[in-house]
């Protein structure tokens, strides 16, 4: 289409023109009629190449850190890799993995648990991966979890924390009474996630005055946070400003943000053994304190997370 | 998809009608953003206009200043300015000012422009003021044209408004930016739908203004 | 890695690489909703009751912020491209008709009567008379619908990497990296206002019997340039 597109253009004096011009119209229209049709999945088309695994992550840095990860041990372990990054939130990422537009997703076995499942528990890790599995769509599976942890929590700022008195060892359940004069901010899909705004109420009986959309975790939530403009916030605890910041994060006794191991989630027939095995000597290496040093390496010193992926892979071996 | 189905299902929700998040508060804020943009807008863009069409001087330097103003992506200008500046509203009026200040600008002065120059002669050979002969002459017959491009302004504001949700503010983008993440289609299609009824009422308003600001002679004409 | 031409590798792409992407989800477009304009604008100038309810329909669908339309399409069409550029064909569509039905409608009538009387046929006349005497006002609209669709591209970031330059201004939220959102803007304005040095060079070429440096405008090729419903979003 572009050739006729561009030549028509500056050749509308012709008799051609018109002709092109209808018979592109008509095309056009008929692309769109033919997807419209809600019968057959338009997402087929665009199925990962076979043999070529591609690897997905969400809209947050450490989410892009972790696919470049899964993504060059891939590589090393001889598969052909192909990224969709930054895509949007798991509400969005995980409808592509059931339809087979990503082969491998970084995701975190409890908040997913808590996706496909908001009334499920969470005792252990083990049990949250075997309950996982069970809610999973047939053509999935979770890979081994890694020791690297990285939860969603509700955090307060400084200041909030100095005027209620609330300290480290403070919880979510301390918040009761201070929650209606609190503004608590949080990705948009925060405020409509079990472990989010309705487990809030519904496990803590928190009620907050309002809710900030902002991101997932990102610049923005800090942002909003340091400078008062919400009070409480969805922060992921391996978040390297909590420490920077003085925010502070509120412990969870009834375990509402359950366990949040980093863990692939694969489709079965998109990855052959090989990947399988490299993803598991990943996860077999990356415990809490690593992810916390590669994550201040992407956010506080601004490295590449590509570069701080290969680094890591070769200093534990994997590369 | 029916797309009606999502938008009977978002107005029959009743949780959608109250609260922080229900319809006519974000509608309100849409409003809002909305007019304080046009109201700046119209502040910058229609005394120079009026001015520069009255004199016929700087036509070009308009010109220029519009399409160079109509380059700069909104979208852009929010997140940098967002980046820079920090939270508030002042970064989101500064795209949708950049937005709405060419289209002001350049219709005025073409609407002063193209006023028939035989009456604006008399008023000066009447000796009246130059001041007098621009606002009892030439604006009420530019008039009608004036409020074409403050409409075109407004329309773009109402639509680009929006992504005043994307940096964490209010308004009717907020069902569209929530709607993306939480894979809420009846959020998206319900809050399009605001944002296009609104545009539509935009219209009707510079309609209804239409009819009663501008002088029967010269609508007939 | 703090650099302004310093591009994540998330963004999988150069900054030489976003650009031409930039330019082919921009321009694209363009060209498709210029080769839909075409024929639509050719019927409501044959029956002149269809284009008042074209025109209202067009208006409405200008008014729907564009990241709905990508929201509701990544159903249909996915993660993609494609996503982003139909929607934008949609509105330079919107820009494009009024545009050509305006600068048709101001060819004089003693004009098609001559063209008549030469013996063309309505076919030939409207292509050989009546489009080049509309050029201005065509190549007017095509100059809005191309500064709005280089623009509107970016907001494609917001879908999952599908805004070309536009991914650079999420990269810029997500890395707190502001130089990142100024090289966006920059390149963005500067592609734009290329494009429209550009057409304004096409419009001298197609219309050779125009004063050359004449800045005046046909009234049609002026409204058009002056008051679409919508330039950038």
């Amino acid at each position: 289409m572009t050739s006729t597109a561009q030549s028509s253009r500056s050749r509308t004096r012709h008799t051609g023109a018109a002709a092109v011009a209808l018979t592109a119209a008509g095309a056009l229209l008929a692309g769109c009629s033919s997807s419209g049709d809600p019968s057959d999945n338009p997402l087929d088309g665009q199925k990962a190449e076979a043999g070529t695994v591609v690897v997905g992550s969400n809209n947050f840095a450490e989410s892009t850190l972790l696919a470049d990860i899964y993504g060059e041990a891939l590589r090393a372990a001889g598969l052909k890799v192909d990224y969709k990054h930054n895509i949007g939130s798991r509400e969005t990422t995980y409808g592509l993995m059931k339809n087979g537009s990503l082969t491998v997703l970084p995701e975190y076995n409890g908040s997913l648990l808590a996706y496909l499942d908001p009334e499920a528990g969470q005792e252990s890790a083990q049990a949250v991966n075997e309950a996982v599995k069970a809610r999973l769509d047939k053509s999935l599976t979770l890979l081994e979890s890694s020791p690297a942890e990285n939860k969603d929590s509700v955090s307060v700022n400084a200041e909030t924390a100095g005027k209620h008195g609330l300290t480290d060892e403070s919880t979510l359940a301390d918040l009761k009474d201070m929650a209606p004069e609190l503004v608590i901010g949080g990705s948009p899909e925060f405020q409509t996630r079990q472990q989010g705004l309705e487990g809030l109420e519904t496990v803590y009986g928190l009620t907050f005055k309002s809710f900030k959309a902002l991101d997932a975790g990102g610049p923005l939530t800090q942002a909003a946070l340091s400078g008062n403009e919400v009070q409480a916030a969805d922060v992921f605890t391996t978040d390297p400003t909590i420490v920077k910041e003085k925010f502070v994060v509120l412990k969870d006794p009834e375990n509402l943000f359950g366990f949040a191991n980093v863990t692939p989630l694969v489709s079965k027939e998109g990855l052959p053994r090989e990947g399988v095995e490299a993803l598991n000597a990943v996860s077999a290496k990356l415990d809490t304190e690593t992810l916390l040093d590669l994550d201040a390496q992407v956010q506080l010193e601004k490295k590449d997370p590509l570069d701080v992926a290969k680094a890591w892979l070769k200093s534990a071996g994997l590369d | 998809m029916n797309v009606l189905h999502f938008v009977d299902a978002f107005f029959s929700d009743s949780a959608h009608w109250h609260g922080y998040d229900g319809i006519p508060q974000r509608f309100w804020e849409h409003l809002q953003y909305s007019l304080l943009a046009l109201a700046v807008a119209a502040a910058v863009g229609l005394p120079v206009g009026l001015l520069t069409g009255h004199t016929g001087r700087g036509g070009n330097a308009l010109a220029f200043i519009a399409n160079a103003a109509r380059a700069l992506p909104s979208f852009g200008l929010l997140v940098l300015a967002v980046l820079l500046i920090g939270f508030g509203l002042l970064p989101v009026m500064i795209p949708l000012v950049v937005l709405a200040v060419p289209p002001i600008l350049v219709t005025t002065y073409e609407a002063v422009r193209s006023v028939d120059p035989a009456p604006v002669d008399a008023a000066r050979g009447m000796g009246m003021h130059e001041s007098r002969i621009l606002f009892r002459v030439e604006v009420p017959v530019a008039l009608p044209l004036i409020l074409s491009g403050l409409r075109s302004a407004a329309i773009q504001i109402v639509s680009t408004a929006t992504i005043a949700a994307y940096v964490s503010l209010g308004g009717l983008g907020r069902y569209i930016i929530d709607g993306l993440y939480q894979r809420d289609y009846e959020k998206v299609v319900g809050g399009a739908t605001l944002v296009a009824v609104l545009a539509l009422l935009t219209l009707a308003v510079f309609w209804a203004a239409g009819r009663l600001a501008v002088s029967p002679g010269v609508r007939r004409r | 890695m703090t650099g302004f031409f310093d591009i994540p590798s998330d963004l999988q792409h150069s900054w030489a690489g976003l650009i031409g992407l930039h330019l082919r989800e921009a321009l694209l477009p363009v060209a498709a909703g210029l080769l839909l304009a075409l024929p639509i604008a050719q019927l409501c100038g044959r029956f002149r009751w269809l284009y008042p309810p074209v025109l209202g329909l067009t208006t409405v669908l200008y008014a729907v912020p564009s990241l709905a339309f990508f929201v509701v399409l990544i159903d249909y069409t996915g993660q993609t491209e494609l996503t982003v550029m139909i929607p934008l064909a949609l509105y330079s569509l919107v820009v494009l008709v009024p545009a050509i039905v305006d600068g048709v409608r101001s060819v004089p009538d003693e004009t098609l009567a001559a063209a008549t009387a030469m013996g063309f046929g309505s076919v030939r006349r409207y292509l050989q008379v009546q489009l080049p005497i509309a050029a201005p006002a065509v190549i007017a609209g095509l100059r809005v619908a191309t500064a709005s669709s280089i623009s509107l591209v970016g907001v494609g970031a917001l879908i999952g990497n599908q805004g070309a330059l536009g991914n650079l201004l999420a990269a810029a939220q997500k890395y707190d990296r502001p130089e990142l959102a100024v090289n966006a803007v920059v390149t963005m304005a500067v592609l734009a206002i290329l494009c429209d040095v550009l057409l304004v060079a096409l419009r001298v070429l197609l219309t050779p019997w125009m004063p050359r440096g004449g800045t005046r405008l046909k009234p049609a090729a002026r409204r058009a340039e002056i008051t679409p419903e919508g330039a950038v979003r």
